[in-house]
């Protein structure tokens, strides 16, 4: 089948870094290619020109078979190039119905027509199973994973005839996924060519036809799904034979506990949780996303309010009445949304990763300079942040490397007890291999850590417990070899499971 | 696969719509800055009249009127920035310039006026016009941009109107500051506004008319058009706007043209009011100042994308009601701006009354 869609000799350069070099790249109609990379090889860049944001250097473009150029997104759209991006592209103080018919809404007599409008929305969302989103709610008061349903009904109204999902489903839930992925299966056999940046392998698994690597801005290989195993996949991605993606864990009895909760409870979210973690353990928190997982760690961190049960930390009660509170406790948490709540992102890479330890390199109320420096540098050692200079912006550095400074910056405060919520989302292979292996380093030199992820993969890998939530209450507590897929799954939908070795 | 289990037996997810709430509920929901306001307007006006020798009548409706009427309009031209998160500094000085203008140019014939007024009108826009191009094109922040602009307004004033003076056509002054029916009579419309049909409304004064009509007229459409709508977008998220392929510059452009276009309006009619032209600087700050904390009492946030002109005009009317209210308590004029002040802060702190409800405290900082 000839392709919807070529490009051929495109390379983009962002000062003296090279993006992207010299890369030939096609997608065909009626199918799903998946784009892999870690961050950084080139594939943001190559969604960035595909949908007009950014303009190439040198290189061409042709749409099905004729020269193209996308000055503007708006451009792209109207050639029938959609993107979903990463960074949600959504207004949130507009309503749903607005943010979806937002670039071209039904008009009559040159007024917006506020009723079809709210129609169009309705039967958007319908057609991803999102019902229950009433289209005149402001995005703002929508939970993240539903935002994320609107962005991806906002693109379907467009029409596309090429869809790019960036990291689409990364904010999702189990259920919406599913949706997501009987849309792009309805949209293929309707001819749609359909791009598709994950991290997850197994959606990769389950959804693409055609796989294409990308390295160091160069286009690695492009073959049909099934032609090579995930291991030598992972190998052409990040260029090198990687080692076991999670780090041994240590056998050995439970330690006393330092972290004890006892029946916590906050505003019918959270009810009756009960658990503990010692020094040198990481417990994991799963299930599907939006069981109150989030909020545990915040009702730890001091952020929420009127928060019932006991939680102890080393002995000594703990009712934190802000992070500040937490801070002072030695407590750390990586939180949600590294770009609003982790980084100050027009300040520089030096000031975010001292911005939590002032009292350390403080010398009366002046900052002294010396210690920061050596505070700053030592920081970036000990993760291998990749930094020009620490006096750069920290916008202006890549995703993974982005998170290594939010982690970087709590580890400053030499915590006892870390939070972490979902801190792999949207990173790179080697970064999340990078963060693994950290945070077994941290439990051996006697962090106790309780790690909240939407990634399976990732608690079985690395948590020495797991306690599975639902609907706000810890359902089951998986220990060893218990921690598997299926037992997770089945906790994580509350399904009683019959042949239980861990109870039976 | 965990994502094939999921699938039929997904639990009850968080749901986006509160149970039993309707839209009517979402909408008060989202328009609480505004019903407060009202509410606010509604105590404030309802104990001046309660109190007034005679209140609650149309003489005292029209005096009224005609004091809410400039520092509304002005309310509206500055609304319209802050929906995309900047603020209007020269909203003041454009009423003050366009006011100099008016003394000069409406008097004479019939068409002489009807010209003079489409000249001020069409002056104060092309000045909001000129603010948009700097903000847009000279890419400056629009605070700085009106802060500069505002003293031009100003010189330019000062050189139409050295001192006070002027005249303004004394038959319209006396038309569009009374009752409906002092119009009518005025003009020699519906029977010298004795037509039987006409006595329901005669009452009503003109200066409210003519509120109405710009907000309903021209802001109302405006609001639901592809630019007015932009607008909003560019306040909430300008990154997400561009993205969405919208016309950013375009938005910006009429936003200051609108914010200008009101300002005004709003000196015309304080130059028919005053039947004078007045380069006054204090009363342009005044004017200036009062618009922002019209916007903020009405509800529409400093941060943009949310709020609406109709709701500053609300905040407007509070304010004006908040020192009628002075008249009636014989508050001595030395202590009127500290109780005013007071007032204003109490006011004000109502909107923060949602941050002891936030049960999550990260929310407050979204």
């Amino acid at each position: 089948m000839s392709p919807f869609l070529a490009l051929s000799g495109i390379s983009k350069r962002y000062g003296g870094v090279r993006a992207l070099e010299n890369v030939d790249f096609a997608c065909a109609p009626g199918s799903i290619h998946a784009v892999l990379g870690e961050n950084g090889a080139g594939k943001s860049t190559l969604i960035k020109i595909v949908s007009g944001v950014v303009q190439p250097d040198t290189g061409a473009m042709t749409l099905d078979g004729a020269p193209v150029r996308f000055p503007t997104p708006a451009a792209a759209n109207r050639a029938g190039v959609v993107c979903i991006f990463q960074e949600l592209s959504l207004m949130p103080d507009l309503t749903v119905a607005d943010n979806i018919s937002i670039s071209d809404p039904p008009r009559r007599l040159g007024l917006i027509d506020a009723r079809a409008q709210r129609r169009r929305a309705e039967a958007l969302l319908a057609r991803l199973g999102c019902e229950d989103v009433n289209p005149q709610i402001r995005v703002r008061d929508l939970p993240l994973s539903r935002r994320q349903m609107v962005e991806i009904a906002k693109a379907l109204g467009k029409d596309p005839r090429l869809l790019i999902l960036d990291e689409a489903t990364s904010a999702l839930t189990a259920a919406d996924v599913e949706q997501v992925y009987r849309m792009l299966a309805r949209l293929k056999e309707e001819g749609t060519a359909i791009l598709y940046i994950s991290h997850r392998m197994h959606e990769i698994e389950a959804l693409a036809d055609t796989l294409s690597v990308f390295r160091n801005g160069r286009h690695v290989e492009t073959f049909a799904k099934g032609q090579r195993t995930n291991r030598q996949i992972v190998e052409a991605m990040i260029g090198r034979d990687i080692a076991a993606q999670y780090p041994p864990k240590p056998e050995r009895p439970r330690p006393p506990p330092s972290l004890e909760v006892t029946d916590l409870g906050w505003a019918g979210r959270l009810k009756d949780l009960t658990f503990s973690v010692g020094p040198g353990e990481i417990l994991g928190l799963g299930g599907l996303d939006g069981q109150g997982q989030k909020e545990v760690l915040l009702a730890l961190f001091g952020v929420l309010k009127g928060v019932t049960g006991t939680v102890s930390v080393e002995g000594r009660p703990h009712r934190p009445g802000s992070p500040a509170d937490a801070r002072r406790a030695a407590l750390a948490l990586i939180p949600e949304d590294r770009k609003t709540e982790g980084l100050m992102l027009p300040m520089s890479v030096g000031d975010n990763l001292v911005a939590a330890s002032f009292d350390r390199i403080a010398a009366g109320p002046f900052i002294d300079a010396d210690r920061q420096r050596r505070a700053i540098d030592e920081a970036i050692r000990r993760l291998q942040i990749k930094v020009g200079d620490p006096g750069d912006p920290v916008s202006t550095l890549s995703g993974g490397n982005q998170q290594k400074v939010v982690i970087a910056k709590w580890l400053m405060t030499q915590p006892r007890l870390i939070l972490l919520n979902d801190p792999t989302r949207g990173i790179d292979v080697g970064t999340k291999q990078e963060i693994y292996r950290l945070l077994r380093e941290l439990a051996d030199a006697g962090a106790a850590i309780l790690f909240y992820s939407t990634d399976y993969d990732e608690l079985i890998g690395c948590c020495d417990r797991v306690a599975v939530m639902y609907d706000g209450r810890i359902v089951r507590e998986l220990q060893g070899d218990a921690i598997t897929e299926r037992a997770i799954v089945a906790s994580a939908l509350n399904i009683e499971q019959e042949a239980d070795p861990a109870h039976g | 696969m965990a994502d094939a289990i999921t699938a039929d037996t997904a639990p009850a997810r968080a749901s986006a719509r509160p149970a039993g709430s309707g839209d009517l509920r979402l909408r008060l929901r989202q328009n609480a800055g505004l019903l407060g306001a009202v509410a606010l307007f509604v105590l404030f006006y309802g104990l001046y009249n309660l109190y007034h020798p005679r209140g609650f009548s149309t003489q005292v409706l029209i005096q009224n009127a005609n004091e809410i009427l400039t520092l509304s309009l002005l309310a509206m031209a500055q609304t319209v920035p802050v929906l995309l998160g900047g603020l209007d500094l020269s909203v003041g000085a454009v009423m003050t310039l366009v006011n100099c203008l008016a003394s000069h140019l409406v008097a004479g014939s019939p068409a002489q006026i009807a010209l003079g007024i489409a000249a001020c009108l069409g002056a104060g826009a092309a000045f909001g016009f000129v603010n948009g191009c700097i903000v847009v094109y000279g890419r400056i922040q629009p605070i700085i941009a009106t802060l500069a602009s505002g003293a031009i307004a100003m010189g330019l004033a000062l050189f139409l109107r050295p001192k006070p003076g002027g005249k303004i056509d004394a038959d319209l002054s006396w038309a569009m500051t009374n009752a409906l029916s002092d119009f009518a009579e005025t003009y020699g419309l519906f029977e010298d506004g004795k037509a039987a049909w006409f006595q329901p409304v005669a009452w009503i004064p003109v200066p409210l008319l003519v509120l109405s009509a710009f907000a309903l007229l021209v802001w109302v459409p405006f609001r639901r058009t592809l630019t007015g709508r932009t607008i909003y977008a560019i306040g909430s998220a300008e990154g997400a706007a561009y993205m969405s392929g919208l016309p950013i510059a375009r938005a910006k452009l009429a936003a200051f043209t609108l914010a200008g276009f009101f300002a005004g309006a709003g000196g015309l009619f304080l130059a028919i009011q005053t039947s004078t032209g007045n380069a006054d600087i204090p009363q342009a700050s005044t004017y200036t100042l009062n618009s922002i904390a019209a916007v903020v009492i009405g509800g529409t946030s400093l941060l943009g994308g949310t709020g609406g002109a109709i709701a500053s005009v609300v905040g407007a009317l509070v304010l004006r009601a908040i020192s009628f209210n002075f008249r009636i308590f014989d508050v001595p004029p030395l202590l009127q701006p500290l109780v005013e002040g007071l007032v204003l802060l109490a006011a004000v702190s109502l909107g923060a009354l949602r941050a002891l409800r936030a049960k999550n405290r990260l929310e407050l900082f979204r």
